[in-house]
């Protein structure tokens, strides 16, 4: 465990002070789509220019080191709650180490614990792997864009959305109206539909973990994927807020079964800087 | 900057008339002492309203949604924050400490902009998550204001920074950029929902 343990820290540390490259490939790609001279082609050279010095001075990408969101596989005979510990130990460490900024407020006693843990704080969600490794995917995950997050109770008549993917569709694009540029645009957005709230809250968010290069395997949610990013990219918000072509780099769907009464939709918005990364042990 | 743009150099402190002078659109490069103050610092002058001279306010300074890592005296990473969730108490802080600009990320409402136009003050949206390339523009840590009671993340910290860039996007003659793009982008949304 205390192997694991720093192979967790460098964890943090990679996905603190370095993007993914999809990520960053991406945002590249919009450099050139903006309009020569304007605010957002400015705001984006200086955002690829931060991306390069965070990597070469192994800094923090943003200042904001967010929620940590672990998502473990865990071989089966392994303990989870020693999984737990070790991963607080490493949060404990990580702070200090990389460092991290402390987050975590107690609700009650509105004191920052100093170290970034604390009741549910880092999230972790366990399930069982599928052969005998360990897997970890670490998301890092900024409040300002986590603010921005919507649920939907489909149908919403004032938008016209009723039960179906075109209702999914109205509804994801006045979340990202609403948003407009608060949560550091270029976004990356997931979605999910399903039968109850904390299920699709959960699993919108997951979506974020998928590589911006990722087809759903779902035809008609593939076809719905690039949609909808094409959509946003034309409500001209664009890089932090500014306007221009430039709102979202990618947008992910996930989906459960449904009940008959109900059709939740929720929507999560990553900042530009997406951080996330995986530790297979 | 890196890329090529025309931008105004403003140097601490704002006199009402350099306020003035600036308009919605206009890039700058700021210099000078400027202090950071979010969520909890906001709340707290609101509710304890604390006489100016009990506060690290320079005169005619900026105040920057930001909530900093620093470890010793060093900053190692100072992006903004959301501008729009101190929007209850921005006016009367405005009003009360001097403040001639207000800096953040994602702009604020209508009583701000209403306040900005009635005591000179402007909005400077900087660069969201730009952590390293702004750290780099901040000189020196002057002086820290409730750092053990709020936590390092929210306490008040006085700066010396020098081109430090933003870009002007709510101006003290009532123009706001982000009503524009919130108008243009509803415009756009109507036309997406058909």
């Amino acid at each position: 465990m205390l192997k694991l343990r720093a192979g967790i820290v460098e964890l943090y540390k990679k996905v603190a002070t370095s993007l993914p490259p999809d990520v960053e490939t991406a945002l590249e790609a919009l450099y050139a789509l903006e309009a020569e001279g304007s605010s957002s082609k400015q705001a984006l050279s200086i955002i690829l220019e931060s991306i390069r010095l965070s990597r070469e001075t192994a800094r923090p990408v943003c200042q904001d080191t967010g929620v940590p969101v672990f998502y473990v596989k865990v071989p089966r005979g392994l303990s989870q709650k020693e999984l737990e510990n070790t991963i607080k130990d490493a949060t404990r460490i990580a702070t200090e180490k990389v460092p991290l900024r402390a987050n975590a407020v107690d609700i009650i006693a509105e004191q920052n614990t100093g170290d970034n843990t604390g009741i549910g704080f880092p999230i972790i969600y366990f399930e069982e792997s599928e052969n005998s490794t360990l897997i970890i995917d670490l998301m890092l995950k900024g409040s300002g864009c986590e603010n921005l997050g919507q649920t939907y109770k489909l149908p919403v008549e004032e938008l016209g959305a009723e039960r179906d993917l075109e209702g999914v569709r109205k509804c994801v694009l006045d979340a990202v109206f609403k948003a407009q540029g608060r949560g550091c645009p270029p976004y990356t957005i997931g979605v999910a539909i399903g039968a109850q709230k904390d299920q699709v809250a959960k699993l919108a968010k997951q979506q974020l973990l998928r590589k911006i290069s990722d087809k759903n395997k779902n035809e008609a949610l593939a076809a719905l994927e690039e949609k909808l990013l094409n959509d946003i990219n034309q409500l001209g918000i664009g890089t932090l807020g500014f306007g221009g072509p430039s709102t979202a780099i990618g947008v992910k769907i996930g989906v459960n079964h449904r009940h008959p009464a109900s059709y939740f939709v929720d929507i999560s918005f990553s900042c530009w800087a997406n951080r996330r990364g995986t530790l297979i042990w | 900057m890196v890329a090529d743009i025309q931008a105004k150099e403003i140097t601490l402190p704002l006199t009402k008339q350099d306020v003035l002078n600036l308009n919605a659109g206009d890039t700058v490069l700021i210099s000078g002492l400027l202090v950071t103050g979010r969520d909890r610092v906001h709340k707290f002058l609101f509710h304890e309203r604390p006489p100016k001279e009990d506060l690290p306010f320079p005169e005619g300074t900026i105040l920057y949604h930001a909530g900093p890592i620093i470890r010793g005296n060093r900053v190692i990473a100072a992006g903004p924050t959301t501008s729009i969730r101190v929007e209850m108490y921005e006016p009367w802080v405005i009003e009360h400490y001097g403040i001639r600009g207000i800096m953040g990320k994602g702009g604020m409402g209508t009583k701000t902009l209403e306040a900005m136009k009635k005591f000179g003050c402007v909005y400077l949206n900087t660069i969201g998550g730009a952590a390293s390339y702004l750290a780099d523009r901040i000189k020196g840590i002057i002086g820290g204001f409730k750092v053990e009671e709020f936590g390092a993340a929210e306490a008040m910290w006085l700066l010396e920074v020098e081109d430090f860039p933003a870009v002007v996007t709510m101006d003290a003659h009532g123009k706001s950029l982000h009503e524009e793009i919130e108008k243009l982008s509803l415009e756009n949304l109507q036309k997406l929902l058909k």
